[in-house]
């Protein structure tokens, strides 16, 4: 299994979707508010080689309790600001728009940490800093060291992607299983 | 003081056993629930997919070990309250469990998810206008039963009104269903299905059916199960051999010229857990 370190530079590009890392290093904790606040007055931290994780943790006495991801597809629209800035990776769960895999293309890769297993993550994590305090626990970025996180390549810098792949997979499917009589297919 | 309220004894018994049922929901997976999440993880070929039930299980580990929620969505409190047949029915009973909910929220901690639908307005203790929901029967012993629901699974369930003549669409209903949801409720799920009553009664029917201990399953259950399985969706929707862990029906009667089904999806964390309220 490939272990990587931030900041991240040009090894993401060889990753491929569907391929386990672990990750080790600084990520940055963002949702909904922070990014449009990042958008809007600068991004508080070095985005050069840095990982977005989307994320809104329990947060108590300063250490993490909980931590695991939020769906990333909210952020799809608020997310090439940060790869033109030098951002290398994201990570999350569900998957991101087509727009994000083209802008990820020849510059950095997605990557999916498995929903609810919060405990774990968190157990993997210390607190080094806090952004954007006034945003409140959920919507602060904050500033967290990984030690080897389990993650999968879910968008790769090629324009591989894991969950169209597999929901196109999961249509046809359908469609075998449930032949259309006169209606559709959702 | 009456027998019922605050400070009284069957009052605090009440709040002691709800809050501590969420308390053990929130940090302890039921073992039938770990159990097939293990048979799911030995026999999945796909090597992403390996990873993600191997996380779910670290992840169940962990949080039983060091005390913690399992998730940081813990939920919406739905509550299940079984009455013995000498127990006085009183309305002070709700106002006991919505305690016990408040004490939870501060003492495990349970992140606060209860806002107002339309101002969004968070209460900040798990309580609000009509919440938590509290469903009282008939039973033999007086227990509190809690499944806290999380949002993600929650979001992509669905009520169908079928045609009684489309009897043969329900597996097909459950199926849509999953598909439609992808990744999104946080597979492998579990699926609750409500067959018959109303509108509403199938949609309780249905979430009712998420309390069934889902370690074995009947014929017409282990049916769409296989079927829904067909999907590959897989663990997180990154593709695997299991999407749904389980599936569990329950029916009810219906109008004549009605066919409710109710499809209630459940994330992997099938949390859920029944104390008895002991005077």
């Amino acid at each position: 299994m490939t272990h990587l370190t931030t900041p991240l530079g040009e090894e993401v590009l060889s990753l491929n979707a569907g391929e386990r890392v672990t990750l080790s290093g600084t990520v940055y904790t963002a949702r909904d508010e922070a990014h449009s606040r990042m958008q809007e007055q600068g991004i508080p931290f070095d985005p050069y080689g840095a990982v977005i994780y989307h994320c809104g943790p329990i947060v108590e006495e300063g250490r993490i309790v909980a931590a695991g991801p939020t769906t990333s597809a909210r952020m799809d629209n608020l997310s090439a600001f940060l790869l033109n800035a030098g951002v290398r990776a994201f990570i999350g769960k569900g998957g991101m728009g087509r727009g994000v895999v083209v802008a990820l293309r020849g510059r950095g890769v997605y990557f999916a940490y498995t929903g609810g297993a919060a405990a774990l993550a968190a157990s993997r994590m210390r607190l080094n800093g806090e952004h954007f305090s006034d945003l409140g626990m959920a919507e602060a970025v904050w500033v967290i060291e990984l030690d080897r996180l389990p993650l999968v390549v879910g968008i790769d810098a090629h324009g591989g992607d894991l969950f169209h792949a597999v929901q196109e997979r999961a249509r046809e499917n359908f469609a075998a299983i449930f032949p259309v009589q006169g209606g559709r297919t959702p | 003081m009456r027998s019922d309220e605050p400070g009284s004894r069957l009052y605090t018994a009440i709040t002691e056993a709800t809050a501590r049922a969420l308390r053990e929901a929130a940090i302890n997976l039921p073992a039938d629930v770990v159990t097939l999440i293990q048979a799911a993880f030995s026999r999945e070929s796909s090597p992403a997919a390996r990873g993600e039930l191997e996380n779910i299980l670290e992840n169940v580990r962990v949080a039983r070990e060091n005390g913690v929620p399992l998730c940081q969505d813990t939920g919406v409190p739905v509550i299940y309250v079984t009455l013995p047949p000498d127990h006085p029915y009183n309305a002070a009973l709700f106002d006991a469990v919505a305690e016990g909910v408040r004490q939870a929220t501060r003492e495990v901690p349970l992140r606060p998810n209860i806002v107002s639908p339309l101002t969004r307005e968070n209460t900040g203790d798990n309580t609000g206008l009509g919440m938590p929901l509290v469903h009282t029967r008939p039973g033999e012993r007086f227990t509190i039963t809690v499944l806290p629901k999380g949002a993600g699974s929650e979001n992509v369930s669905r009520v169908v009104m079928l045609l009684p003549s489309q009897r043969g669409d329900i597996s097909r209903v459950v199926s849509e269903t999953v598909l439609i949801a992808g990744g999104r409720p946080c597979p492998p799920v579990i699926i609750g299905v409500g067959i018959g009553g109303t509108f509403d009664g199938a949609a309780a029917l249905a979430k009712e059916a998420l309390l069934e201990p889902i370690d074995t399953m009947d014929p017409f259950e282990r049916g769409i199960c296989a079927t829904v399985n067909k999907l590959g969706i897989g663990p997180m929707g990154l593709g695997g051999d299991t999407t749904a862990l389980a599936v569990k029906v329950k029916i009810a009667g219906c109008h004549t010229a009605s066919l409710p089904v109710a499809v209630n999806i459940q994330c992997w964390a099938g949390r859920r857990a029944t104390v008895e309220v002991v005077l």
